[in-house]
């Protein structure tokens, strides 16, 4: 009698304990999946900035400037989606990614247009914001793998369907497109 | 912190009950109630004002407004740190040193400081900074700020007390008769009065080699934390190589604050021997095996393709 007393008790709180974990791990998710939206924000806002200090200064390399313009305004589009279009909202953004770090690269190339005014800080703001979405991605990857794999372990599994826990989607990194080398014109030079 | 306490109380209150065994005039115990209450207060304070004392005592300066290059690039590897560590961003502060080191300080994630030398934004590229910083912030998600700030200021505080109390003892009949008197009332009040007075002569020692203890396997942690953030273990091994070349003793770091460093800002040798004495010693592991040990992960990280794996578990 005692003895099922006392296992009855020892179930009810590991099964407090497991649902509380997973709803943690539930919120923590979401939470994380919002510091991308603000890091994505903010690299939307940074780039008419940037278009507007490099144009001046190069005409010649038009195609690359209005191909970072297009990825920025589709993947503004996109974003307003929210969480639901998770593998849209990350291919736009791959796009966007892979324009940025091929005008990165073409700036790099032209050493007269790094000295030119703030370039060179703008160069750090860019930087800076495509890290802080390298990091904000990569803390959702984290915390998303750790939440699938704890609803997908043995004994919580059992409580997962309590806690409305499903699986969810990773931020997938497409290499091809953010690794593409870039493609200097200097044919108009 | 409640062991610090239980231990004054035990060298209060035991300290009285050894006395009223002995003797027979001594019906209050004033000594464990003054020392339960210094190590409280003490405790208290030393939680309450650390980080300030610690940062004060540097000379440190915070970054609030950022007008160079170099200061903006902190400002921001801090802030994409801070992401990648999800928690709130620290405040920064700067300390006008030409060594390079760094340290973090503070009560929680919510409020935490990391102060990094001017030597150190000078010598570091974005890359060894990033993970530098990386390492701080382990510190700060781990909440070993608030213990070994607090442990700082707890070791001074012993220390301070203990020379008190040995000038009372010493003027005192206790420190004259009480053996003679232990000995009349039996082998039990000798071996208390033995302990308790191995206990005292102990104190400081005892909560130093505790804050080393804790501090050495912390900086393992906080390295992994590092590599775990930046996915990038190289970048701290070879940070970790240029600090250690720039040997000098980072002057504007004082004795009490060692342990909070990123590295022995004392510059001294026993960090680079190993061994038992070594070992129980000094406040960083030898920087040569953190090295290694960051290289092992990093080139572990190269053998599995790419290095954009996510297979840096934290320790």
């Amino acid at each position: 009698m005692w003895v099922l007393l006392i296992l009855i008790v020892v179930v009810g709180l590991w099964v407090v304990s497991a649902y509380n974990g997973l709803i943690s791990l539930k919120n923590q998710t979401v939470n994380a999946f919002k510091q991308i939206d603000v890091q994505l924000k903010r690299r939307h806002d940074l780039i008419p900035n940037l278009v507007n200090a490099v144009k001046g200064a190069m005409d010649f390399e038009k195609s690359t400037l209005e191909a970072v313009i297009q990825a920025r305004n589709q993947a503004v589009k996109v974003n307003a989606s929210g969480p639901e279009g998770i593998k849209q909202i990350s291919q736009a953004e791959n796009a966007l990614s892979g324009a940025l770090s091929r005008l990165l690269v073409t700036v790099e190339r032209y050493p007269d247009l790094k000295a030119t005014g703030n370039i060179s800080q703008l160069q750090e703001e860019l930087t800076s914001t495509e890290n802080r979405i390298a990091f904000a991605r990569q803390l959702y990857n984290d915390t998303a793998t750790q939440y699938n794999t704890k609803q997908q372990q043995f004994p919580t599994t059992l409580v997962a369907g309590l806690a409305h826990a499903e699986k969810t989607d990773l931020w997938e990194i497409e290499d091809q497109a953010e690794r593409a080398v870039p493609q200097v014109d200097l044919s108009s030079r | 912190m409640i062991g610090f306490i239980l231990f004054f109380a035990w060298l209060g209150f035991g300290g009285d009950y050894i006395w009223a065994l002995s003797s027979t005039h001594h019906p209050f115990p004033w000594l464990g109630i003054l020392l339960t209450v210094v190590a409280v207060v003490t405790a208290w304070y030393a939680y309450k004002t650390g980080p300030e004392k610690v940062l004060w005592a540097t000379g440190a300066h915070e970054l609030t407004d950022p007008q160079t290059d170099a200061e903006r690039q902190v400002v921001n590897v801090v802030e994409e740190m801070a992401i990648a560590a999800g928690v709130p961003r620290p405040r920064i502060w700067i300390v006008p040193d030409d060594d390079p080191n760094a340290f973090a300080t503070g009560h929680d994630p919510m409020d935490s400081h990391i102060a990094v030398t001017q030597g150190l934004l000078k010598i570091c590229n974005r890359d060894e900074l990033q993970a530098v910083i990386g390492h701080e912030l382990g510190h700060v998600k781990n909440l070993d700020v608030r213990l070994m700030t607090t442990l700082a200021a707890l070791v001074g505080a012993v220390l301070l007390v203990r020379d008190g109390m040995g000038r009372v003892m010493g003027r005192g009949r206790l420190g004259r008769d009480s053996g003679r008197r232990a000995k009349d009332a039996g082998p039990l009040v000798a071996i208390l009065l033995a302990l308790w007075v191995i206990s005292w002569l102990i104190a400081p020692l005892v909560t130093q080699l505790l804050a080393l203890a804790v501090s050495r396997r912390r900086e393992y942690l906080a390295d992994d934390m590092s590599a775990q953030f930046t996915r990038n273990p190289l970048a701290l091994a070879s940070a970790l190589e240029k600090i250690e070349s720039a040997a000098a003793p980072t002057e504007s770091i004082k004795r009490g604050a060692a342990h909070l460093c990123i590295c022995d800002p004392l510059g001294r040798r026993l960090t680079n021997k190993e061994g038992w004495l070594a070992d129980t010693l000094a406040t960083h592991p030898p920087m040569a095996m953190r090295i290694s040990r960051l290289k092992g992960m990093g080139y572990a990280q190269l053998k599995k393709e790419g290095g954009s794996s996510t297979s840096f578990a934290p320790a």
